[in-house]
């Protein structure tokens, strides 16, 4: 069953074309993979299908609904979960407050729903010793295992990650890494994953290829070949 | 002693004052970075909207309870305020998010505009066009909640604010018939007088205060009180903190944007309009008596640390006991046998218009070395 269904989307910055005709599909409890060299355009796809940035056209389908005009919030109560580059914590909130945000794509928002599921304690045991520290003072690693957790707490059908493992040392880019894996195994929850570890991109279902705005290559990651990875990735 | 507790008196006397007037452009520009020109005529509605309180209370049916109108003009004054402010958030401000120059003239023009508008529109008008915004609002929210599948909705709409309106012009004329100072225009100052219980002196501990400055302290504390405890305790008070820091990340994670910067918006002119209570029981109030609080309030709140509410309590109680100090020539009274050149300059000061020159001149010194002022954000987040 197709989750998200992504038809010719073309986004541009001002006058500048950043993303051409883009199709992409993404299966139900499906973990799929975009490569690509820095500048493709990965992070305006993730951008775009959150509604960050507005397409130009192009069609957006999401669990059956059409997205392309919704905003946002909108997109995020509709099931849809971002991670973004940089992890985008709210720096003055504690990691507590961050996690409520997180209750806010659920129906009924915040005020209907205070409490934080046990699952991310355990799927980020370290979150639990920091509830009462500012979000802003926790490392780089702690702060995606917050973003990600908080992205959870909605209850998604998908989520966007953006370079998860970007900058964060390798001990906890395996904690990361399993915690993806167990979410998809145990909730049911598809990933659209932009990722630069080649190990990390041969765990996923399907690889998409970007280059210049568009994909280029596609196809399942256990045929993704040398070929296509000194072709597209290799700098 | 006497000496020490009169300062401090007087010196919090004054920084409530500001502090009241400073506490929404507080959270307009500390929280959401709008400079807001506006603020002083924020609290200039909320002045006129107690005057109008107070004239309705005077009213044959309502007169047994006049005394009690102060209480009620701080809750007509927050809800006139904040619905002016929604009005403005809606229409003006939300389409210059994230340009201040443009937010600084349009919202200096709406201030000249409300200026007018007390000078040469019956002030009964005022009160129609509140009850008209807040019944097509309301109205309407408790219809679309029940009825969002119709196609008629356009004409359901349409009826609901036909319906307000109506409401309205009925309000502005019962108000008009009925009061007649209220039923044509005019620019004269008007005047608030405390009721019974808020006048007069009172004694405590030896000494006598002006109930009417005790109230203003009470009403002041109270009200920072309530807005810490909103902004820190409640679910409102975590949407807007999230906002304010990261407000594309909270539009991603569900929370819409858009209504919780017109709440916070609205927070923070109808605690304007509280200040416009307090203002009016100081004095006759004109329709130019926004001007003169403005340009304190934005020295309070950057003084204070621009996003930071307890360093706003703190700057306008420093500079409440700073201009009393200075203002009313303490320094002479503390030190008698002061040089005669020194006193001389001390003299020179000791005027409330002298006064504020010299704060001014010392929070700009201050500025020079402490340019993000007294509290400052910290933490590993700054530097990013």
């Amino acid at each position: 069953m197709k989750v998200l269904e992504i038809k010719s989307l073309n986004t541009y910055y001002g006058e500048s074309h950043i993303l051409r005709d883009i199709d992409l599909t993404v299966n139900s409890g499906e973990m799929v993979c975009l490569i690509g060299r820095n500048g493709v355009g990965k992070t305006t796809l993730l951008k775009s299908l959150i509604g960050l940035l507005k397409p130009k056209k192009g069609e957006i389908n999401f669990n059956g609904n059409s997205l392309i005009r919704k905003e946002p919030h909108q997109r995020a109560k509709s099931g849809m979960a971002y991670v973004p580059q940089g992890r985008e914590i709210i720096p003055y909130l504690t990691v507590e407050e961050n996690l409520l945000i997180g209750l806010e794509a659920l129906p009924g928002g915040l005020i209907k729903n205070n409490k934080i599921d046990n699952i991310v304690f355990e799927l980020f045991p370290i979150l639990k010793d920091f509830l009462n520290r500012k979000g802003g003072d926790l490392s780089g690693g702690q702060q995606q295992q917050l973003a990600i957790a908080r992205a959870l707490l909605g209850k998604p059908k998908l989520l966007l990650l953006d370079e998860p493992t970007e900058g964060i040392q390798p001990n906890i880019v395996l904690d990361i890494e399993n915690a993806i894996k167990t979410i998809i195994k145990e909730k049911n929850i598809s990933v659209l994953l932009v990722e630069q570890h080649l190990h990390f991109v041969r765990q996923a279902n399907k690889y998409y290829v970007m280059q210049r705005g568009g994909i280029v290559a596609s196809g399942s990651t256990s045929e993704l070949s040398q070929d296509v990875i000194d072709k597209f990735l290799s700098v | 002693m006497d000496l020490f507790f009169d300062i401090l008196f007087e010196g919090i006397s004054i920084g409530s004052v500001l502090l009241i007037a400073a506490l929404g452009l507080a959270i307009v520009f500390g929280l959401m970075g709008v400079i807001n020109l506006a603020h002083g005529e924020l609290i200039m509605v909320g002045a006129y909207s107690t005057f109008v309180t107070q004239l309705i209370f005077k009213q044959p049916f309502l007169k047994p309870f006049y005394g009690s109108y102060i209480i009620v003009s701080i809750f007509v004054a927050f809800i006139f305020s904040a619905c002016v402010g929604i009005l403005l958030e809606r229409l003006i401000i939300r389409k210059l998010y994230g340009s201040p120059l443009e937010t600084l003239l349009a919202t200096w023009g709406v201030s000249l505009l409300l200026q007018q508008f007390v000078r040469s529109i019956p002030l009964a008008i005022g009160p129609g066009i509140i009850i008209t915004f807040i019944s097509g609002i309301s109205i309407k929210n408790i219809v679309n909640t029940k009825f969002t599948n119709y196609a008629q909705k356009k004409y359901i709409d349409l009826s609901i604010w036909v319906f307000s309106v109506f409401l309205g012009i009925i309000s502005t004329n019962s108000i008009a018939l009925n009061i007649s100072r209220l039923s044509r225009a005019d620019s004269r100052n008007v005047d608030v007088t405390a009721p019974k219980w808020m006048r007069g002196p009172i004694e405590i501990f030896g000494e006598t205060f002006p109930k009417t400055r005790l109230w203003i302290i009470f009403i002041t504390l109270t009200s920072v009180i309530v807005v810490l405890i909103f902004l820190n305790l409640s679910e409102w008070g975590l949407r807007i903190r999230a906002v304010t820091q990261n407000r594309s990340m909270s539009e991603c994670l569900g929370l819409s944007t858009k209504k919780v910067d017109t709440l916070t918006f609205a927070l923070g002119s109808g605690l304007a309009g509280v200040a416009g209570v307090a203002v009016s029981l100081l004095g006759s109030v004109g329709p130019n008596v926004g001007q003169n609080y403005i340009v304190p309030c934005f020295m309070v709140v950057v003084l204070g640390g621009v996003g930071n509410l307890i360093g706003t309590v703190i700057a306008s109680f420093g500079i409440g006991i700073m201009t009393d100090l200075i203002g009313a020539g303490r320094l002479i009274s503390i030190w008698p046998d002061m040089p005669n050149a020194l006193a001389n300059i001390v003299n020179f000061f000791a005027t409330t218009s002298m006064a504020r020159v010299m704060i001014f001149t010392l929070i700009i010194v201050f500025l020079q070395f402490k340019p993000s002022g007294l509290f400052p954000q910290k933490g590993r987040m700054v530097e990013s």
